[in-house]
């Protein structure tokens, strides 16, 4: 079994401008956000978000790190409406792809299976049809003769995941009660990294979850990175729950430039031993 | 706990108006969204529709009557439903969702996307969601808590869950899921009971009167002879209600009195 450990730089530095990368998690939910932190802290730009949305596409965003965001929603979970997500598109200075969260699951499956589209009844009559997206219908070749929405493969060069625990060959377990869309995003790229809670023994996997827990296997991932607190201040459980208090004060540095800055040089200019420390000190 | 005594208040006539959307479903998904939705589910669960599966609000199925915002609450769990599973739900068919609207029209067209041009929104909302898929596959009502012209407006600024002249336009095949039950607002109840399923007004609930949900809504509503009251809620929703589903009263904050 190999060995696939690697730092937070060396997966900042696998991405390339203009590059379509694909985040895991769901809303403010176990979010690659140490990853996230450490693309923030390099030179890429012009990136493509492919995410179920939350502080992830908020961050990348004010930073100036992305052109386009494809998504469904992209949400703060306990604040309803991403607050930098916002203002990027209300000044243009980012584009959106919009889809439907279930479309979203089906372009991820088709990439994940090297077809060029699925079908669906997902966004038939409603404006996702209109919206310039490309979004195109095919008849069916069967005696029924129906329309479908073909639901293009969302192809992805590199895709982003945290887990619970995982090992160093790159089998990745989680320990909530959703394991959300993070293995698709896997399968549909090219290249693939996951930050886990802890690496353990690949013999000590099945000490906290059943072998159902293990949603990711080798196969799909390229590098595994140790990252305590990775997914903070999204929720981790059972590990750590959601740092509201934190995630109110990311939310609050999208009221002005100097809230902003803010909040950049305390938690962003900062690695993330340092900032992993900073997060303690507050809490305790 | 604070007991709750006194008339019926109107945050718990939006209650039972929202129960009532599930009336008859028999053994399906009940999906509530919103806090009002939420208790109106879980009190038809509790009463008349006991057949209802529903969520926790999170991934799993649960059988018992769950406070709502109340953490830790005892959960009797019949079964996992992460994100996947749902869209096994919501393809597959038997399940009725409950969702808001920023937006809606005459039709039961919905926006929760944006406001304004699609390339550079006056104001980016939450996006699409599951409002196309939702629609086009499974019966899905609204809530609003908030009655107004922004809301009920000529022309929303984009479609997100699909009204009655989309639907017509994909023709019987296509549309064949398609079914919009009915809208709960703070004010009455709508439906699309007309002959080209054009919304309306079902009920007011009491103390509100027909102009005044004529003067909330900026599209022409089909008004019939003799519009109802919205029922209030029994003797015993009322207890379940104060006592077993909404203890903490949150209902009373979505829509004060």
């Amino acid at each position: 079994m190999p060995d696939k450990r690697c730092t937070l730089e060396d997966v900042a530095a696998e991405l390339r401008d203009g590059m379509t990368i694909g985040i895991g998690g769901w809303g403010s939910r176990r979010k690659p956000m140490a990853m996230v932190r450490a693309i923030l802290r390099s030179p890429v730009r012009d990136l493509t978000v492919v995410s179920y949305g939350g502080p992830d596409v908020g961050l990348l965003c004010r930073a100036g790190k992305v052109r386009r965001v494809v998504h469904a929603f992209v949400s703060l979970d306990s604040i309803p409406l991403e607050p930098h997500f916002r203002a990027a598109r209300q000044s243009g200075e980012v584009e959106a792809t919009q889809l439907d969260e279930g479309m979203m699951l089906l372009g991820l499956q088709a990439a994940a299976w090297r077809v060029p589209f699925l079908p669906s009844r997902v966004g038939l009559g409603s404006d996702l049809m209109r919206l310039g997206t490309g979004v195109r219908t095919i008849r069916s070749p069967y005696a029924d003769g129906e329309e479908f929405v073909a639901v293009p493969a969302l192809e992805l060069d590199v895709a982003l995941i945290h887990m619970n625990r995982g090992d160093i060959g790159g089998t990745g377990q989680y320990l909530g009660i959703d394991p959300y869309f993070d293995d698709l995003f896997c399968l549909a790229a090219s290249r693939r990294f996951m930050s886990v809670e802890r690496i353990v023994a690949t013999e000590n996997l099945l000490d906290e979850g059943p072998v159902q827990s293990l949603r990711i296997n080798r196969l799909m991932i390229d590098g595994v990175v140790e990252t305590p607190g990775g997914a903070h201040f999204t929720s981790c459980l059972p590990d750590y729950d959601r740092d509201e208090a934190f995630q109110r004060e990311y939310a609050a540095s999208a009221r002005s430039d100097e809230a902003w800055d803010g909040f950049r040089s305390n938690y962003l200019d900062v690695d993330e031993a340092a900032y992993q420390r900073l997060c303690q000190e507050q809490r305790a | 706990m604070i007991t709750r005594s006194g008339p019926p208040t109107r945050a718990e006539v939006c209650a039972v108006a929202c129960a009532e959307a599930w009336r008859g479903d028999g053994e399906i998904l009940a999906n509530p969204i919103g806090t009002i939705p939420m208790i109106g589910g879980r009190l038809a669960k509790a009463t008349f529709e006991p057949d209802l599966v529903m969520t926790d609000g999170e991934a799993t199925l649960v059988e018992n009557i769950v406070p709502v915002g109340v953490p830790g609450a005892p959960k009797v769990v019949s079964g996992w439903n992460p994100y996947r599973a749902m869209f096994d739900v919501v393809w597959n068919g038997p399940r009725h969702v409950m969702m808001g609207a920023t937006q809606i029209d005459v039709y039961g067209n919905q926006n929760i996307a944006f406001i304004g041009p699609a390339e550079r929104p006056r104001v980016q909302l939450l996006g699409f969601r599951g409002a196309p898929g939702n629609t086009v596959n499974n019966t899905t009502s609204y809530w609003v808590p908030n009655h107004s012209p922004k809301v009920f407006v000529e022309r929303v600024d984009a479609v997100c869950g699909i009204g009655y002249d989309r639907a017509a336009e994909l023709g019987p095949v296509a549309a064949r899921f398609h079914r919009l039950a009915r809208v709960v607002t703070n004010l009455a109840v709508l439906d699309f009971d007309t002959p080209d399923h054009r919304m309306r007004l079902a009920s007011v609930h009491p103390g509100v009167t027909v102009a005044g949900v004529v003067a909330a809504t900026g599209f022409e509503l089909v008004i019939p002879a003799g519009v109802a009251t919205s029922r209030l809620p029994t003797g015993d929703e009322l207890r379940l209600i104060r006592e077993e589903i909404d203890p903490l009263g949150l209902a009373e904050q979505e829509v004060p009195s």
